[in-house]
């Protein structure tokens, strides 16, 4: 099955890419996604940047809203994602235990609808 | 055996076995239950015309299957597609062999005790799908309302099938973590099947001795779990006692009055060994010390009495241990053989007056009014009596207790 594996980050985190911790937030992600391709799981991702580079657009009655900043103000950011392909939930988890940034932000594990054969 | 009857007793056996097979390669649990339902109805139509199939189980296994593909066919936005359901299926078939039926049964367990499963549900999800409770039955045990238990058991389900939890039994190191929820639906089973002694309820029947051989099962599997070795030689000890349960006209006969001669030993024998088992392995637990309490019981057939100081102790550990409103109960009542009425009076009004679920309990009545009774408090005793009588379901009991009020 197929999952999403989305990083939440803290403010903290998104600071870690830029001051000195940034060789290690960086080498973290890049050892990780090397991990999920040798293990043969990893079918995509992207890193997005932080939620100040965020623009949020509704459409209500037919006109068009654009709002700064992320869609919700709360204290963990999505901060990138992978996608992973693997046996189920547990290798799922498995995987997501041991992404950077678990230990200090959330990931969400999320299985991706799979269209019909 | 009449059709009828050869797929009733089919149902009860084999429904939890049947459902684990269907689900564990689909992972669509509502789907193999409603397909199920439909292979079981269609069974009460064939089966009297045509004659009962010589492998009935096997006969169901393929009705449900092809209910299973026909509804993956009509659902075109399920979430898992037909080609997926098909060659689940197809593994199914493969698994099915000659004969054997395979028991998925503990996976389909511990898939209903996953931590992605909301704690609350994960017991009532085994109840209902490994041992086919209705969502009003589960509603009734967990004094939840029927219409908020059905729509937590739907999430649940939802949420096995869309998430893609595995069906296969966990690593050992994630037992502790998850057998909780199992162990508690064995037993949830077990008493359920025990309420009915004489098995006078169809859909009570041979619960409790499901429950054991699920029970087995499980510490087969699971051999170095202390706990499904406790709860195992629990539902030895209080099985063994069956036969004593009920006079021969059907009334109740109190643990105290039982004839040990009529105890089936082997059980007995079997459900110390078993303790024996999960003491050696020194990580106490709440199901060991009751197991520990029925053997203290059971002990009064060799020894010809009961120790009494013993269950006091093993009362207020398990007391400790879980906080139960009910162990507290049962420490006053052992008091009450060990000091006297008076100093287990004064332990069951303080249990009491601590738990106000207490009041609403039978068996809280049953010890006020038997202790009043016995301290010569005549009126105490007959308002206690009442207040149990209201509170007990079983006709049995009612009379029971209904007598000793009458001898007041």
């Amino acid at each position: 099955m197929k999952y999403a594996v989305l990083v939440y980050e803290t403010a903290d985190d998104f600071a870690a890419r830029e001051d000195q911790r940034a060789k290690d937030y960086w080498d973290g992600h890049g050892a990780y996604a090397a991990a999920l391709q040798t293990a043969g799981v990893f079918s995509g991702g992207a890193g997005l940047k932080p939620p100040h580079a965020a623009t949020t657009v509704r459409v209500r009655g037919g006109a068009k809203q654009v709002l700064d900043g992320p869609f919700a103000d709360i204290k963990e950011q999505l901060g990138g994602f992978y996608l992973i392909d693997v046996e189920n939930l547990d290798a799922a988890l498995a995987w997501a235990e041991k992404c950077p940034g678990a230990a200090t932000g959330s990931i969400e594990v999320r299985p991706l609808i799979e269209m019909n054969q | 055996m009449s059709a009828a009857a050869l797929a009733e007793r089919v149902a009860r056996e084999s429904y939890g076995r049947l459902l684990a097979l269907l689900a564990a390669r689909t992972r669509d649990v509502a789907a193999a239950e409603d397909a199920l339902a439909d292979a079981f109805a269609a069974a009460l139509t064939a089966w009297p015309r045509v004659g009962a199939p010589d492998k009935p189980e096997a006969w169901l296994f393929a009705a449900a299957k092809r209910k299973l593909i026909d509804a993956a066919r009509r659902a075109q936005t399920a979430a898992v597609g037909e080609a997926e359901i098909i060659r689940g299926v197809e593994e199914l078939e493969a698994d099915m062999g000659a004969l054997n039926i395979p028991d998925r049964r503990l996976g389909l367990m511990f898939a209903c005790t996953h931590p992605a499963i909301e704690a609350s549900v994960r017991t009532p999800l085994i109840l209902q799908t490994v041992l086919g409770f209705s969502a009003e039955r589960i509603a009734a045990a967990f004094l939840l309302e029927p219409a908020s238990m059905g729509q937590r058991l739907v999430r649940a389900k939802k949420k096995i099938r869309d998430a893609g939890l595995s069906f296969d039994v966990p690593d050992p190191e994630q037992w502790p973590a998850r057998i909780n929820a199992v162990l508690d639906a064995i037993y949830a089973a077990f008493t359920a099947g025990w309420s009915d002694p004489l098995g006078a309820d169809p859909e009570r029947r041979g619960l409790a001795e499901e429950a054991i051989w699920l029970g087995r099962v499980l510490v087969s599997q699971t051999p170095q779990e202390s706990e499904a070795l406790g709860l195992l030689a629990l539902m030895l000890h209080l099985e063994a006692r069956r036969p004593a349960r009920r006079s021969s006209d059907g009334g109740f006969v109190p643990l105290d009055d039982q004839d040990v001669d009529a105890w089936l030993r082997p059980l007995i024998e079997e459900a110390e060994i078993v303790l024996r088992r999960a003491s050696a392995l020194n990580n106490p637990g709440r199901y060991q010390l009751e197991a520990a309490i029925q053997s203290a019981h059971a002990s009064r057939a060799w020894r010809g009495e009961t120790d009494w100081d013993a269950i006091v102790l093993l009362y207020r550990a398990l007391s400790e241990l879980t906080g139960s409103p009910v162990a507290r109960l049962n420490a006053a009542a052992a008091i009450a053989r060990r000091d006297g009425p008076a100093a287990g009076l004064e332990a069951a009004e303080a249990a009491g007056a601590q738990h106000a679920v207490l009041r609403e309990y039978q068996p809280y009545w049953a010890l006020m009014a038997d202790l009043c009774a016995k301290l010569g408090r005549r009126q105490a005793a007959q308002a206690a009596y009442e207040e149990a009588i209201a509170r007990e379901p079983d006709e049995a009991v009612k009379k029971f207790l209904a007598q000793r009020r009458d001898t007041l």
